[in-house]
């Protein structure tokens, strides 16, 4: 050995136990931000080209087709691309925020079993959880504002009008991916959960929330679905703050309890799946 | 919670059990640990070695019992035990998509250490695990070696009082276990207490000063290596060989010139204090062994005794 040895004192010295458990969600974010920053170019340009395509091939491509035979009523009385930009906004946010707290949590528990490498330290199931949580909180934020700010390139938005959509989107995207933790950490099988959620939740989720066209427009029991989807609860506030899109009060409050109580249902079950599986 | 005076028992337990089901993984044991010494737990896959490194590790709950590690109960206070303790599981778990230094460093945060100390600290274990020139590698790309000395490094980030090590040579090669045993002995000269599980004779008898065999969840005896082979073996062992289909005919003829045999599939083991005798013994009586061979007892004899199993089987 060289040197570069220290001299020992010990963890009894140099580990402020009471800190490190009180901090030790923070220490989890800090380290997913970390690895997130690994990627950063692909996670920047996958933010600003995925908006760009959509809004040339579905906004303005889509968008003509649809604004000339609307005329002059137009989509819910806007121009197409202004109808669907909230939706589209929900939706990568949604879409984000999902990625960022599933595939963690499978690599963690299943594919190189971090999480018990990390529940080896001060750190809980419920700390390992939040800071899981809040990375990818802070991940989805750079996304939405990104796609928000290619929305207003487009001419999709109204700045001082629409951007409290940011936050709508980020409420319920981090609502929703609370429940699809908790799924992903209560999983066994990881094959059988990424396919249910790509084929069976994503695109229904996509295509029957109102993304594309006003839900009322569909048969009533495709409705249903909607009234399910986190993405349509999100689209309609969107839509809402975004261009003064009609909604009752009482709908209003509706869309943020139920996003509301997926936030605390989902909190809870990710809580105690984290603790039953590092215990286990 | 056990009574534990400071600075002596770094872990005690009593009557330690724990159940799965109807399966008792632990059936009672008792242990004490303490502080500076090397311990191991040496028994067959599913002896319970696992089992009660977890306990200790405060990241699995004992049935019942008492156990208490630093003077404090791991059911209770888990996060606080854990925050000194060095953990070395059985398989790898690094985070793969990252380079060798931001694995240490994203755990040594995990304890809270500051980044200033953290940037000396690592060097000094890039040092250690002779991981200088891998610094910034990804992990993925690592040999198995690396990777277990990696592993091995990230758990002393937080200088631990307790460095528990489970299976820490399993699938390495003969060089790699050497550097690792190297490193070890470092640590142990160190005055880091010492914690592992193996099934490794040779590996028990260079780290550990004390041993606990374990087998079906129990203890079947405690001391030191050469303790272990004074009470249990004799000091020499004849290893006859006269073929799988004769060696079970004339065991009844050897079992009178030794103080005890093993009639193993393939081959029958003979303990006595001076093995060369017993070799001249059987040729005299006109047996011709097809191979012989005269060794020390070792460990693997001690347990062979002690359950009628083989370790390594």
């Amino acid at each position: 050995m060289s040197n570069k040895t220290i001299a020992r004192q010990g963890s009894l010295v140099i580990v402020n136990t009471a800190q490190a458990m009180k901090r030790g969600a923070w220490y989890v974010t800090e380290a997913r931000v970390r690895t997130l920053f690994r990627w950063i170019f692909s996670l920047l340009s996958s933010s600003l080209l995925n908006p760009f395509f959509y809004l040339m091939s579905l906004g303005i491509g889509v968008g003509t087709f649809v604004n000339a035979r609307a005329g002059s009523t137009g989509i819910d009385g806007e121009k197409y691309i202004v109808f669907l930009a909230p939706a589209l906004l929900a939706a990568v946010a949604i879409q984000d925020f999902m990625s960022e707290v599933t595939f963690p949590v499978l690599q963690g528990f299943k594919w190189d079993k971090t999480y018990f490498a990390m529940n080896a330290t001060p750190l809980t199931g419920r700390q390992i959880a939040l800071g899981t949580y809040f990375a990818s909180l802070i991940r989805t934020i750079g996304s939405v504002v990104l796609y928000f700010a290619v929305l207003l390139g487009f001419g999709a938005v109204n700045f001082g009008r629409a951007w409290p959509m940011m936050l709508t989107s980020l409420y319920a995207a981090g609502c929703f991916a609370a429940l699809m933790m908790a799924a992903a950490a209560a999983t066994e099988n990881d094959d059988i959960f990424l396919n249910l959620m790509g084929r069976l939740l994503i695109m229904p989720l996509f295509l029957f929330s109102g993304t594309f066209y006003p839900l009322s427009s569909m048969p009533w029991p495709l409705q249903t679905i909607g009234w399910i989807s986190p993405l349509w609860h999100s689209t309609e506030l969107g839509r809402w703050v975004s261009y003064g899109h009609q909604i009752s009060p009482l709908m209003i409050v509706i869309h943020f309890t139920y996003l509301f109580a997926l936030l605390v249902g989902g909190l809870l079950w990710a809580f105690n799946r984290f603790e039953y599986r590092l215990t286990k | 919670m056990l009574n534990t005076p400071k600075n002596e028992k770094l872990i005690e337990a009593k009557g330690l059990t724990k159940h799965y089901g109807d399966f008792v993984a632990l059936a009672g044991i008792d242990f004490a640990v303490h502080k500076g010494e090397s311990f191991g737990f040496l028994g067959p896959n599913g002896a319970g070695k696992s089992t009660t490194m977890r306990i200790i590790a405060a990241t699995l709950t004992r049935t019942s019992g008492d156990i208490c590690i630093l003077g404090k109960d791991p059911a209770e206070r888990g996060p606080e035990i854990r925050a000194h303790l060095g953990v070395v599981p059985q398989q790898d778990n690094l985070d793969q998509a990252l380079s060798v230094t931001d694995n240490l460093y994203i755990y040594g945060r995990y304890f809270g250490l500051s980044k200033k100390f953290l940037r000396a600290k690592i060097e000094e274990l890039l040092d250690f695990a002779q991981l200088t020139e891998k610094r910034d590698v990804k992990v993925e790309t690592l040999s198995g070696g690396m990777k277990r000395r990696l592993t091995i490094a990230r758990a002393l980030i937080s200088e631990p009082e307790i460095l528990m090590l489970d299976e820490p040579t399993t699938g390495l090669d003969p060089q790699a276990r050497h550097i690792l045993w190297d490193r070890l002995f470092r640590l142990k000269e160190q005055g880091v207490t010492l914690l592992l599980t193996t099934h490794y004779m040779d590996e028990a008898e260079q780290l550990c000063d004390r041993l606990m065999v374990m087998d079906n969840g129990a203890i079947m005896a405690e001391d030191s290596p050469q303790g272990l082979i004074k009470k249990y073996s004799t000091k020499e062992v004849l290893e006859v060989r006269f073929g799988s289909e004769k060696n079970a005919g004339v065991s009844d003829q050897l079992k009178e010139m030794c103080e005890r045999i093993e009639v193993l599939p393939d081959r029958i083991l003979m303990y006595a204090d001076d093995a060369e005798h017993v070799l001249e013994e059987i040729r005299k009586a006109g047996l011709h062994p097809v191979t012989s061979l005269v060794r020390r007892s070792s460990l693997e004899d001690v347990f062979l005794r002690l359950t009628g199993r083989s370790l390594v089987e």
